[in-house]
């Protein structure tokens, strides 16, 4: 019965798809499966705009939106008809074609990346061998579509915003590559059932996920940040930010364009979210041993929501960083820091089994962080801010 | 015609593509492209042999074919970086105009 | 085993690419036509059954160079039309050796068309394969080319810094 849960969608797949004849049967099931990854998705992206106001709305001390259905739950209806009647407007000399492809290709190419996420066991639509090169390759694509948008506008704003952005996700792209390196190399396999499959063991109850030896703790922060860079959230969201460039590289966009580029903001931001759950928390396997009842698919949302709770709770934390001081951080602080995960992973697969490989990697990581933190803060002298008033 | 022989074909227009915009266009960044395109034909080139060859088991061709992609980034980075550092000093980027070492 | 229509789809995309990419009059649209071309190329690959060069291909042309090649443009005031014709003025000459170069390799192919081997088995690839080979067999290429990456990343820097103030 509980492996029956566990296996419903696929069930229900078999099922529907016995009443096609045999030789449309493969087909209409990869089908089936893109049906339900673009049904799914949206609707979460609507619970997680709820979710992004009525929690931003409690950390700044005032109630989110609470007037459309209970506890303003059915908020993402009135928001989704506002978009879809409000007026397209195009600026008069905008690239039209341009204007008219980017928003498609945003969408299009964050959808793909979920096609190698193993949602559940056995539950990935397609199982490719280098699964973690083609999620990266989708992400590196959507840079091209914010740099389309912020063209064909002609307007400065839209072009400086577009031109931040490019340059900061590429630089962070390097990062979450080099992190995830790490994983790659002890599990041995670039294919993500794989590795959630190695991550799916026990010792006395608790799993092997990644996220708790210490160069996978570090890759996870890592991750973490260069994810939150990737898909322009705060802080790292000076591309956007609405008091200095309107609404950056979208600010020509209206209706229900803007509606998708905010549609593939979110839904990239789960997406890179359900690649760290499966990289680094076991994707859809359960922390503890005497859980594992609960379905697989039911863990690995719920970790998806968690993750999305995390960027919220960010994003009304902390404040914004500056153009220079994010790329500033991720050159000089995280890239070393992730080369030193590298050394760090090493180690630990060569120390053999025992508490010394725990001791000396924990080390080397909190050391490494501490040294690196000391060198950087020594040139700066944080005292009494002094003013300097005009004559 | 047999499929290794079509990709060979589709190859060959690409490169003649790529030859044609490298010696007509004006522009130098046109001119990278079309070499970028060049690269892109005989990269294509490669796989299908690879494929379609004797021993497909020895990767030759596609490892051929992926450090040719690495060495064609690199070289596409310092080429854009040369065009524009010829465009600071000159203010155009126009291949007709660069012409003051003509004898 | 024929060609099938994919192969047909596929590469009109490309050459159709490849073609706007030298011809159009707007710079960026010809960077947008080389990104279709560079796609359209990662596909074939694919259906090469080589997957790992597909996605590479991705990673690193569309991903990177292509936005190179549009920063480039941006940063050298290229994104305005221009006011005299695209083409060079001895545009007839390359052209010609185009066209030469074209009928020179078309002809090779066609010759020995029906001397190629008609199918093979086709490879099964692991990224474990790729792996041990790059570290065994190819692992002179890999270090000179990390060389190679390292002195165009340090050489680009170079080339494109701003001149130290002073030196004019």
């Amino acid at each position: 019965m509980i492996e029956k849960l566990d296996q419903i969608f696929l069930l229900l797949r078999t099922w529907l798809v016995g009443f096609l004849p045999a030789r449309w049967q493969a087909a209409a099931g990869v089908v089936l499966g893109v049906v339900a990854i673009i049904g799914t998705y949206p609707a979460l992206f609507a619970l997680g705009t709820v979710m992004e106001r009525k929690g931003l709305g409690r950390m700044q001390n005032r109630l989110g939106p609470n007037r459309v259905g209970p506890f303003g739950i059915l908020q993402p209806v009135a928001d989704g008809i506002k978009a879809l009647v409000k007026e397209d407007v195009i600026p008069s000399r905008a690239d039209k074609a341009v204007h008219f492809l980017a928003p498609l290709l945003l969408v299009v190419v964050v959808f793909m990346g979920f096609a190698v996420l193993p949602m559940g066991r056995n539950m990935v639509l397609v199982d490719l061998d280098a699964g973690l090169l083609f999620f990266f390759a989708m992400g590196a694509s959507t840079e091209l579509s914010v740099f389309m948008a912020g063209w064909s506008s002609r307007n400065k704003y839209s072009l400086l915003g577009a031109m931040r952005a490019i340059a900061q996700m590429i630089s962070y792209e390097v990062v979450l590559l080099m992190s995830s390196l790490a994983v790659v190399m002890i599990s041995g396999t670039l294919s993500l059932p794989d590795i959630v499959d190695k991550q799916n063991r026990y010792t006395y109850g608790l799993p092997h996920w990644y996220a708790f030896t210490p160069w996978g703790f570090a890759g996870l922060v890592m991750f973490s940040i260069a994810a939150m860079a990737e898909t322009n959230r705060s802080p790292f969201d000076l591309p956007e930010g609405e008091s200095e460039l309107v609404a950056g590289y979208f600010t020509e966009y209206s209706g229900f364009k803007f509606a998708l580029f905010f549609l593939g903001e979110y839904v990239g931001m789960f997406s890179i979210a359900g690649l760290g759950a499966t990289l680094f928390l076991g994707g859809w396997t359960a922390p503890f041993e005497f859980l594992t009842w609960v379905p697989s698919w039911m863990w690995f949302f719920g970790k998806l929501m968690v993750a999305m709770c995390i960027f919220i709770w960010i994003r009304g934390t902390l404040p914004r960083l500056r153009q220079d001081q994010l790329m500033n951080f991720a050159w000089k602080f995280v890239l070393p820091m992730t080369l030193l995960n590298l050394l760090v992973a090493a180690l630990w697969r060569f120390l053999g089994h025992g508490w010394l490989r725990w001791v000396i990697c924990w080390v080397i990581v909190l050391g490494a962080y501490v040294l690196m933190a000391q060198i950087g803060m020594r040139k700066r002298n944080l005292g009494p801010r002094r003013y300097r008033y005009a004559e | 015609m047999t499929p290794l022989a079509a990709y060979l074909m589709v190859a060959a227009i690409l490169f003649a593509i790529g030859l044609a915009g490298a010696l007509t266009r004006r522009n130098a960044i046109l001119v990278l492209i079309g070499i970028e395109l060049m690269l892109n034909a005989a990269n294509l080139n490669l796989v299908a042999f690879w494929h379609y060859g004797p021993n497909p088991g020895a990767l030759t061709g596609m490892m051929f074919a992926i450090f040719s992609i690495a060495v064609a980034a690199a070289e596409a980075a310092v080429g854009l970086g040369l065009v524009i550092s010829i465009y600071r000093h000159t203010r155009t980027t126009d291949l007709d105009q660069i012409n003051r070492m003509k004898g | 085993m024929t060609v099938s229509i994919p192969f047909y789809i596929l590469s009109a995309i490309t050459l159709l690419g490849g073609l706007a990419a030298v011809t159009l009059r707007n710079t960026v649209h010809c960077a947008l036509a080389l990104t279709a071309a560079f796609a359209g190329l990662a596909m074939l690959f694919l259906q090469l059954d080589a997957q790992f060069a597909g996605f590479a291909q991705i990673l690193i042309y569309i991903g990177a160079v292509a936005i190179l090649v549009v920063f480039a443009i941006l940063l050298t005031r290229n994104a305005e039309l221009e006011a005299t014709s695209v083409f060079s003025r001895t545009w007839i000459a390359g052209l010609a050796i185009a066209a030469a170069v074209f009928t020179v390799l078309g002809w090779a192919i066609m010759q020995t068309a029906s001397r190629l081997p008609e199918a093979w088995p086709t490879p099964q690839v692991t990224v474990r394969d790729i792996g041990n080979a790059l570290m065994s067999r190819y692992i002179l290429p890999l270090e000179i080319v990390a060389l190679l990456l390292t002195a165009a990343l340090i050489g680009a820097v170079i080339v494109a810094m701003h001149e130290k103030e002073g030196t004019k």
